[in-house]
């Protein structure tokens, strides 16, 4: 495999509702400064992909708009998925496994405030018997979190993570929701939908993210201490949450171990939106007491739809870049219920 | 649900009723150009690297992938690049089959605007052709391109070819 490094990463503070800006006037900075961190020129860059859903700004092909932001001319090699950019950070990662260029952009946005995101979410959910009862995502998710406290776990852990991810986000500029709230004190705040309460659910929130990939010499003549991606691997599972073991993540767990496993890692951000996905994410990846799990705070500090994935991977390569890791684990999730799940090993050397 | 009643037929289709609402944000820029469209003006914005002047402003060069913030006023008249005349009704449809729909670059623009030309028999548009806008009253203007009716003959000679090859 040829080697290909994350050397800049760069993203907009989540904000509940950005009123002002538009997708492109969100993500323009955030492009230009990604690049600008890489060392590489905007017209060097060998390959651009983007992560977005035309779903939250409501209007077919809303992803083109975005190339605006890049400077598309002359005609550039673009592609895009509809999929958090973690999985735009996969097809950049294969891209340039092809040997013919040296660098990869790598963005997504997403606007979550424009319309109602529970029930945009529904969409994504099979549209013959499953999306006509309008299931929304924290309800879906409450299924899951029911299903995993039967297994015997109690909402306590919930909290324990939650309290974490608050204090974690403290130091955390990006971040919506930060504070240092006790466990008894989130235990004894309602139910939203039970056994969730407000605080088990992610921020609403718009944002943008973007990095830079670079092959092997060039990686190592911009960047002091790239990112060098081990191993990256996503699986789906079952489209029907019927079918599914919602306690477990047996997605999760094979990606992680095909993208070289848990071992020696000392940083993992999780894209667990949810406070008990965290605890069957790291139990299925098989995280030990040694690695500090999102020191961003995570998922539950800021979640803009389409970039939380991409966050996990540029906030894990940033602690290699910065010297304060050497082995990191990013994950990335998409569909209801942690459907689909990516993980990427990043070193430094 | 329809088809299917009970007998083995197949299931042909189902209806699944979806209404999503959006509140779209028009963004910094376009917010300053419809604001002043609902004045009267139509605004531009330059580009700082390719100097090319955008109309409506979008805050950035698709081009040069650069934000743009110098503003430029443009001319409410300008040369119909290329049209095409419209002979298809369909759903909706608020004028008289046939009308003309063109891309009129307007002066001190290098974008052409999207716009219809009335005030002249479908069959004698052209290219070159001299154009201006023509305003709603003022009590119906508002931060909407429809703002402007329509744009009609101005009059003045043709535009040489030479002056607007490069948007056509």
């Amino acid at each position: 495999m040829r080697e290909v490094a994350v050397v800049s990463f760069a993203q907009a503070p989540s904000v509940r509702r950005q009123d002002e800006l538009n997708e492109v006037e969100i993500l323009m900075p955030v492009v230009q400064e990604a690049v600008a961190r890489s060392g590489i020129g905007s017209k060097e860059i060998g390959f651009t992909v983007s992560g977005s859903c035309d779903y939250l700004a409501g209007q077919p092909f809303a992803f083109v708009s975005g190339l605006d932001a890049v400077g598309a001319w002359p005609p550039i090699q673009e592609s895009h998925v509809e999929m958090d950019g973690a999985w735009a950070l996969y097809e950049a990662w294969v891209r340039l496994q092809h040997g013919d260029v040296d660098s990869a952009l790598v963005y997504s946005f997403g606007k979550s405030s424009l319309g109602d995101l529970p029930d945009v979410l529904v969409h994504q959910l099979d549209p013959y018997v499953l999306a006509p009862l309008w299931p929304d995502s924290v309800s879906l998710a409450a299924l899951q979190a029911r299903a995993w406290l039967e297994t015997g776990h109690e909402e306590e852990e919930m909290a324990q993570v939650v309290a974490r991810s608050r204090r974690a986000a403290l130091s955390n500029p990006n971040a919506q929701l930060a504070g240092e709230p006790s466990v008894p004190e989130l235990l004894a705040a309602p139910h939203l939908v039970s056994p969730l309460r407000r605080h088990d659910c992610p921020p609403i929130s718009d944002g943008a993210a973007a990095l830079v990939l670079a092959a092997g010499d060039l990686a190592r003549r911009v960047c002091e201490r790239p990112a060098w991606i081990v191993g990256i691997d996503h699986r789906a599972e079952a489209h029907g949450l019927g079918v599914r073991d919602l306690a477990a993540s047996p997605s999760a767990s094979m990606a992680a171990s095909n993208a070289g496993g848990a071992g020696g890692v000392q940083v993992a951000e999780l894209h667990a939106p949810f406070s008990h996905q965290e605890l069957i994410l790291s139990e299925a990846m098989g995280l030990g007491p040694d690695t500090e799990v999102n020191p961003s705070g995570g998922a539950l500090a800021a979640n803009p739809m389409m970039v939380a994935g991409l966050i996990r991977v540029g906030e894990a390569a940033r602690r290699v870049m910065d010297g304060s890791a050497t082995r990191v684990l990013a994950h990335a999730t998409s569909g209801p219920c942690l459907q689909q799940n990516l993980v990427c090993v990043m070193e430094g050397r | 649900m329809s088809g299917a009643g009970g007998s083995g037929e197949p299931v042909l289709s189902i209806r699944n009723h979806i209404r999503l609402d959006y509140r779209f944000t028009a963004g910094r820029a376009q917010s300053r150009f419809l604001r002043a469209i609902a004045q009267g003006k139509i605004l531009g914005q330059r580009c700082p690297a390719c100097l090319k002047v955008y109309v409506p402003v979008r805050g950035a060069c698709p081009a040069c992938g650069v934000p743009t913030e110098e503003e430029v006023e443009v001319a409410d008249r300008g040369t119909v690049t290329t049209f095409c005349v419209v002979n298809v009704p369909f759903y909706g449809q608020r004028i008289k089959i046939p009308y003309v729909s063109a891309t009129i670059l307007l002066d001190g623009a290098d974008i052409g605007l999207m716009h219809l030309v009335q005030e002249v028999e479908a069959a004698d548009v052209h290219m070159g052709m001299r154009v201006e806008a023509v305003w709603c009253d003022p009590s119906d203007m508002g931060p909407s391109l429809e703002s402007i009716r329509y744009f009609r003959p101005s009059g003045e000679p043709d535009a040489p070819y030479e002056s607007y090859k490069a948007y056509v």
